[in-house]
């Protein structure tokens, strides 16, 4: 899976990000490989989650280019376009490190909401659905079943019907993933989703992942648990103060001298984690 | 003339952006310490004028009639009633709802606004009451084509007492305990709480201080205009909240900045435009800031936490 | 909570009664010849006084009672959930009833308490739309309100049309505003937007009051034509092309209080009609989701501003329909009627009911709007309630009276149970 050959979906040139004085990001460059699996790793302050937002469009980078290869092999340069279309356009969803699912509605309805494109398409802009004219209905079934056939996938269906917010927290972690898919997205970035997961959610976790990688989706993925990060992914980027210090396959960078000096530097924990005994 | 005249509009500006800036004061430590438009700050800053029309009356009647020492018996007397005031609706109707839903604190903040109006008007009558001119005549700075630019002695004392109260409250904010518990519960309330400081207590401090500048604005505000009635809070707050937007929330020299601008703009506008649309004009002003300066003039920038 | 006994705490509480009333209820302020003259009113600080200690007490005593552990406040909520979920289902068909024959067997006046109420309960269902489905505050609904009234009284006196056809002028002007005022302001933080809406509310009014030449200013518009039933006018009359002569009726000016009442009626069960149907779809859910959360929308690709100006419109064109109905009703128009607390009444029904819910804006209606009617012998105090009311109501109930929100659409137990050929193939 993890072929060298494999397409570049996402290219990130020389981003930089400043917030007043302060260097969030400085000069990265690397690349996200179509049906792989990138992960962003690196001490916390290093910039990890700066560089998803400036991707996924939350913030607009001070500096640098983000493109992103489109299917008929143009590219969109996503730090020009506007926030809602990065997702809409470009095929590029996302979920939070602090879970953001609309807690108050159910989960099915979370995942109606990320299907909203194609469905207020359908309703002619609100405006025939209220008469009843259109082929909403239609589209709404359809809009069900995917909702449905994710929430097989995450185990969730027996809970459609209650609020996102009353679900423990790694269902929730799943849920925001399996809405984040309902986008149908070409490239899926996730802020540590294996965070404050236990053992067993995070394999399931790790399971799911290769499973979306599976049915073409490509991942970007920020995690602080090296386990995960070692066994699922193909290329790993590691940052440091907003820099890059390594880039290559899993076994090169746990070999790599700069990644064991920036994590020993910052505390032994992490440096522990990165050992080489983890392999799958 | 069209210099003099000009002159003359500054000062006047000057002298109502100070009242509006004490009151702006309030509104933005409010806002942010906890979040919330203090929605009934206009209507205390009304009963502060209430109350300083009762103690000028009162000591008029026991017969101290030297001016300097009735108006400050008059300050400390309506600014410590309007803490009271302050620190009584933090506690009924706003601590109950910390932590509660968003919405709820303003609904609350909008029925106190309309109780203590109401309040006003049951207790006091509906009618403008008036005020004979405690300090009159002034300075005359120039004469130019016949037009006087007069500096009243009322402007002065306006002046010097806005001064000397923002003085006092600087002093108060950076350089006391207190003051530092307020910065932290600002920064960040809930660590603050657990580095072990009394939120409750410190919110409800803020309360009492802004209360107490905001009543000293009303006395003021009775000074300079001569008249009062109920209804003076709702627009008054709403400018001065506007005021403080427009320096930026949560920055107290924002407020005073922004007391000023509003103020100024108001006076200009009436002078040279007209008078009935000197409100849309400052409403406009605030519309037009929000859009395409969110943060006011010395607001922090705000990096969306995603 | 209280380290101090009942009794020190109710004094303490009178102690401070005492300094927050002693003068402004204590010294009457008088417009003499001399200036202003003070009169004493002791007795009215003392009962005061008494009021709150005995007041501060009961409630210290009440939330001392012993059985308070066994059964805590979240049980009480409960049963009181439970109590209202089984009435709700008799409830609304109730309210419906009693709205649809009240006309019939109360007096003119209660007709007409009915009709302020209705019109209400049509704003509160709009407001709801744009404050408790989207989430977005608006302080200054009223705004609306204004451009509805005003838009029908001028097209009517210019063009000399009808209620019926100025009526989707009215809200499409409305609307226009929304979005006019919307498109620039929507992309500020809640409290912002709250602040700019209350400014744009009082631009309205006074450009209203001073732009005498269109409005008549402070004088308003008189002379705005009623509405017709069909072309049938309702006059003291019953000559041809009167709603009395038509159906050989004794004319009587209740016949068109009952009409105007059913003609509210009628908008307000539109509006709710169309929130209801909106609700269950993909932009009554999205307004829902930008409520619940403003980022995860804009990461599912959603564009929030426009949805947003949607909300705003749609609100703002009900706020329209009602403000032209108000104007045909009363005939007359001026821009007193469209103060700040007209917005602040209506936002509390919102808020009050129960962000989002469509009964949960009736019953504050009733206790809103009903409530001060009741009060109204005691005039003066009868606003002063009113606040109290509303800062109670918040500290008791800060979510609203009807709290539970139902899903806008169910997969239900047994779609759950069998699943369908689709989704067992993509599982594979």
């Amino acid at each position: 899976m993890a072929a060298e050959d494999a397409m570049p979906l996402l290219a990130v040139r020389r981003l930089g990000m400043r917030f007043g004085g302060i260097t969030a990001l400085d000069d990265l460059s690397f690349t996200a490989r179509r049906g792989e699996i990138t992960a962003v790793i690196g001490p916390n302050g290093a910039g990890k989650t700066t560089a998803f937002n400036c991707i996924t469009g939350f913030y607009r980078p001070s500096s640098g280019e983000l493109s992103l290869t489109r299917p008929d092999g143009g590219s969109y340069a996503l730090a020009k376009m506007p926030g809602h279309l990065i997702a809409r356009r470009a095929g590029v969803a996302r979920t939070f490190q602090n879970i953001r699912l609309f807690a108050g509605m159910t989960v099915l309805e979370n995942l109606l909401v990320a299907q909203h494109i194609p469905l207020m398409a359908a309703t002619g802009f609100g405006i025939l659905a209220i008469l009843g004219l259109g082929h909403y209905r239609r589209a709404e079934r359809q809009a069900v079943e995917k909702a449905k056939s994710w929430l097989e996938r995450i185990d969730l269906l027996a809970r459609a019907d209650d609020p996102a917010g009353s679900l423990p927290y790694g269902a929730q972690r799943r849920l925001e993933i399996a809405r984040a898919m309902c986008v149908d997205p070409v490239l899926l970035c996730l802020d540590e989703p294996a965070a404050g997961l236990n053992p067993s959610e995070t394999a399931e976790l790790g399971a799911l992942l290769l499973r979306i990688r599976a049915e073409g989706c490509s991942l970007l993925l920020i995690e602080h648990d090296m386990n995960v990060v070692m066994r699922i992914s193909d290329h790993i980027v590691v940052l440091d103060r907003g820099r890059k210090i390594s880039d290559g396959t899993p076994a090169e960078v746990r070999a790599d001298p700069h990644v064991i000096a920036a994590y020993l530097g910052e505390d032994d924990e992490s440096a522990d984690d990165l050992a080489p005994e983890v392999v799958p | 003339m069209g210099l003099a005249y000009a002159l003359q509009q500054l000062i006047n500006g000057i002298t109502l952006g100070m009242i509006y800036g004490l009151i702006a004061v309030g509104y933005t430590m409010v806002y942010g310490i906890i979040g919330m438009i203090n929605f009934a700050h206009g209507d205390v800053f009304m009963i502060g004028a209430f109350l300083s029309l009762i103690a000028l009356s009162g000591l008029a009647s026991l017969g101290i009639t030297a001016v300097p020492l009735a108006l400050a018996i008059t300050l400390v007397f309506a600014a410590s009633l309007a803490a009271l005031y302050g620190w009584t609706i933090e506690r009924v109707a706003y601590r109950p709802l910390r932590g509660s839903f968003r919405l709820a604190p303003l609904i609350s903040a909008i029925g106190m606004s309309i109780t203590l109006q109401n309040f006003a008007q049951v207790s006091q009558g509906a009618r403008v009451k008036p005020l004979a001119p405690l300090l009159p005549g002034g300075l005359v700075l120039t004469r130019a084509g016949g037009f006087a630019v007069q500096l009243s002695w009322m402007q002065i004392a306006i002046a010097v007492t806005t001064v000397f109260c923002l003085g006092v409250f600087t002093w108060l904010v950076t350089r006391t305990p207190l003051g530092r518990a307020m910065r932290a519960c600002e920064q960040d309330l809930k660590m603050a709480g657990l580095l072990g400081i009394d939120t409750d207590r410190t919110i409800g401090v803020t309360f009492v201080i802004g209360a107490a500048l905001a009543a000293i604005a009303g006395l003021l505000f009775l000074l300079y205009y001569g008249a009062i009635d109920f209804y003076i809070g709702f627009v008054a707050g709403v400018k001065a909240f506007t005021a403080a937007v427009l320096g930026g929330i949560g920055s107290l020299p924002g407020a005073v900045l922004g007391g000023l601008l509003i103020g100024l703009i108001e006076t200009f506008w009436s002078a040279y435009f007209s008078v009935q649309y000197k409100d849309v004009a400052a409403f406009s002003i605030l519309a037009i800031t929000l859009v395409f300066l969110p943060t006011g003039l010395l607001g922090r920038v705000d990096v969306e936490k995603v | 909570m209280n380290a101090r006994g009942p009794l020190a705490d109710a004094f303490l509480s009178a102690l401070i009664a005492l300094g927050l009333f002693a003068p402004m209820v204590g010294l009457e302020t008088h417009v003499g010849a001399h200036g202003i003259a003070l009169a004493p009113r002791p007795l009215a600080v003392a009962a005061l006084v008494g009021a709150v200690f005995v007041l501060r007490l009961a409630v210290r005593l009440w939330q001392a009672r012993p059985h308070r552990a066994a059964a805590g406040p979240g049980a009480a909520r409960a049963r009181l959930a439970a109590a209202l979920g089984g009435t709700k289902r008799f409830l609304i068909p109730t309210l419906l009833a009693i709205a649809v024959v009240m006309p019939f067997l109360a007096s003119r006046a209660t007709i007409d308490l009915g009709i302020l109420m209705l019109t209400y309960v049509m704003l509160g269902w709009g407001l709801n739309i744009v404050v408790g489905l989207a989430g977005l505050l608006d302080l200054g609904y009223v705004a609306f309100y204004a451009v509805g009234a005003y838009s029908y009284a001028l097209i009517a006196q210019a063009t000399g049309l009808g209620f019926w056809s100025c009526l989707p002028a009215s809200g499409v002007l409305a609307a226009l505003w929304g979005i006019t005022l919307g498109f620039p302001v929507l992309r500020l933080r809640g409290d912002y937007l709250a602040i700019v809406t209350l400014a744009f509310g009082e631009i309205i009014r006074i450009v209203l009051l001073n732009w005498v030449s269109l409005t008549g200013g402070p004088n308003g518009i008189s002379g705005i034509p009623r509405p017709t039933l069909f072309g049938l006018r309702f006059t003291m009359t019953d000559g041809p092309g009167t709603f009395a002569g038509f159906f050989h009726l004794a004319p009587s000016p209740t016949h068109r209080v009952m009409f105007l009442y059913y003609v509210i009626l009628g908008l307000a069960l539109l509006t709710n009609w169309v929130t209801l149907r909106l609700r269950r779809q993909p932009l009554g859910r999205v307004w829902e989701a930008l409520r619940e959360d403003e980022i995860a929308c804009r990461s599912l690709g959603i564009n929030v501003t426009t949805t947003k100006l949607t909300a705003f419109a749609v609100g703002a064109c009900f706020g329209g329909f009602a403000g032209a109905f108000f104007a045909t009703r009363q005939g007359f128009i001026s821009p007193e009627s469209f103060t700040f607390m007209e917005s602040a009444t209506v936002l509390a029904i919102v808020v009050l009911g129960g962000m989002g819910s469509q009964l949960g804006v009736v019953l504050a209606t009733l206790v809103m709007i009903g409530g001060p009617e009741m009060f109204r012998p005691l005039a003066d105090y009868r606003m002063l309630i009113f606040g109290l009311a509303l800062v109670v109501m918040m500290v008791l109930r800060p979510r609203g009276l009807v709290t539970e929100r139902r899903p806008s659409i169910m997969l239900g137990a047994a779609a759950r149970a069998a699943p369908l050929a689709l989704a067992a193939e993509e599982v594979g």
